[in-house]
């Protein structure tokens, strides 16, 4: 097994595609070459800031720093999840539905992982936790996300058939099932079209990643298996979730329905 | 048959309503766009927040579950809301079928109504049907938020006649806002506008 190292000339001319890309996008008025160029510039100081820290932070097994570390993703991720709802809850909940979900889901997997299936020892053995935790939480922050935009969204369009509901004495959990019900599908569906899909369309990122730097491609195979059935769990219980703590949120002790816990969507560029 | 009394009802828009509406009682209510009707009925079924106690004879609104109180005072919006694919799977699972069909029947439905598309409806069938899956509720108290504004002449007389012979025969107090001056004046009952807040005895000219 065989690592080939990259140079910065080849990071250069892997860049040189992200220039043509901000030209191409100036030349057809698309209007997306400031966005294009600054996402790329954050997205190399983030990796390589990250790469150097983790390098430091694999020399050393201390909990305290580890745990800090994981709370620092935790706090982003949640705001990640935030910026990506059009009408947010009021006050602590807009940010600490999401925040709570990622950290219910993503945590509790990624210890099961550790412990159980892994088996490092000690569990907090930094080279496995963090890309682990990462890798939960990048993608339980989709599905979160996804299904609680969807479920304020709908709550929101449907005013009137879920107040149609209350009046004719339904509970709030009986009128807004459908809803949540919608909600928790769409943020499963892209981590499931994406079990179904993978090594048919294209060879998942994780997997080539590994293949690339010299991993025999079953043993690549096998751990892409195993962390895409961990996401897969992760965001199905991120999801569920945020659901229930948001359509718990969208009614209050008398069961009236509060939209007005929701803010009016932000201005979007 | 209950007694229906608001007590110092206060929201954003209205100030301390305070209202008895007798058993069998009719009452209309009017006032200008925006100055809370419906306000006041949302208030009574609970569905907003505010200030202030109703209650159903000795029964305060407060120690009841609100879906239990909801289905007690029975609120008909002008525009009425289906969340299902066909009529019969927004009825109550506790209707018998003589109750279901001369309700239907004086509504002017056949039984087989049941079966029909949500999405087909005219907007004259949806507003005789969600009256008659209110109804179907036995709701002790009527709050109707102009229900027949939608509606041509004929539709207007069935569902007027409907409320009238629910009102006589389960002695149940109807809070009516209607915009309708001719059909307030025709059906006759206490009259009252709300102007600022407050509730006022309408002006007869």
């Amino acid at each position: 097994m065989q690592l080939i190292y990259l140079s910065v000339w080849d990071l250069m001319l892997a860049a040189g595609l992200i220039l043509l890309l901000a030209t191409l996008s100036w030349r057809l008025r698309l209007g997306v070459e400031r966005r294009v160029l600054i996402a790329a510039l954050r997205s190399s100081i983030q990796l390589m800031l990250i790469g150097l820290v983790l390098e430091q932070l694999f020399a050393q097994t201390h909990l305290l720093l580890i745990g800090l570390i994981a709370l620092v993703m935790l706090l982003v991720a949640g705001w990640e999840v935030l910026s990506r709802q059009k009408r947010r809850y009021y006050g602590f909940w807009g940010y600490g539905i999401g925040a709570l979900s990622l950290f219910i889901s993503s945590f509790s997997v990624t210890l099961l992982t550790l412990v159980v299936i892994i088996g490092v020892k000690p569990w907090y053995q930094p080279q496995y936790l963090i890309p682990l935790l990462g890798m939960m939480l990048g993608n339980t922050m989709s599905g979160v996300a996804i299904a609680l935009d969807q479920l304020t969204r709908q709550a929101w369009d449907a005013r009137g058939r879920i107040e149609a509901r209350l009046l004719l004495g339904g509970t709030w959990d009986e009128a807004i099932t459908d809803i949540r019900r919608d909600a928790l599908r769409s943020g499963l569906i892209p981590i499931v079209n994406a079990m179904a899909a993978a090594g048919l369309v294209s060879l998942p990122g994780m997997m080539t990643g590994q293949i690339l730097a010299g991993s025999p491609p079953l043993e690549a195979a096998k751990y892409q298996l195993l962390i895409m059935f961990l996401v897969s769990g992760a965001t199905g219980l991120g999801a569920v979730a945020a659901v229930w703590i948001g359509s718990n949120r969208l009614f209050d002790e008398r069961q009236r329905l509060r939209l007005d816990r929701l803010a009016p969507p932000p201005r979007m560029e | 048959m209950a007694r229906l009394r608001l007590e110092g009802l206060s929201t954003v828009m209205l100030r301390n309503i305070h209202l008895t509406l007798e058993p069998s009682e009719r009452l209309f209510l009017s006032g200008v766009s925006g100055s809370g009707k419906s306000l006041l009925l949302r208030a009574i079924a609970d569905l907003d927040p505010h200030q202030g106690e109703v209650w159903l004879d000795d029964r305060p609104r407060s120690r009841l579950p609100p879906p239990e109180w909801r289905r007690r005072v029975g609120l008909l919006p002008t525009e009425s809301h289906w969340w299902a694919e066909t009529v019969g799977e927004h009825w109550p699972a506790s209707v018998t079928v003589p109750e279901l069909e001369r309700l239907l029947g004086i509504l002017g439905f056949e039984a087989d109504v049941r079966g029909w598309s949500i999405a087909r409806l005219s907007t004259g069938e949806r507003q005789r049907l969600a009256l008659a899956r209110l109804l179907l509720n036995r709701p002790q108290a009527l709050l109707l938020d102009e229900v027949t504004a939608n509606l041509d002449l004929v539709n207007r007389e069935r569902v007027e006649a409907v409320l009238e012979e629910y009102r006589t025969t389960h002695h149940a107090a109807v809070l009516w806002v209607s915009h309708d001056l001719e059909q307030r004046t025709r059906l006759g009952g206490r009259r009252l506008v709300i102007h600022d807040g407050g509730l006022e005895p309408e002006s007869c000219n």
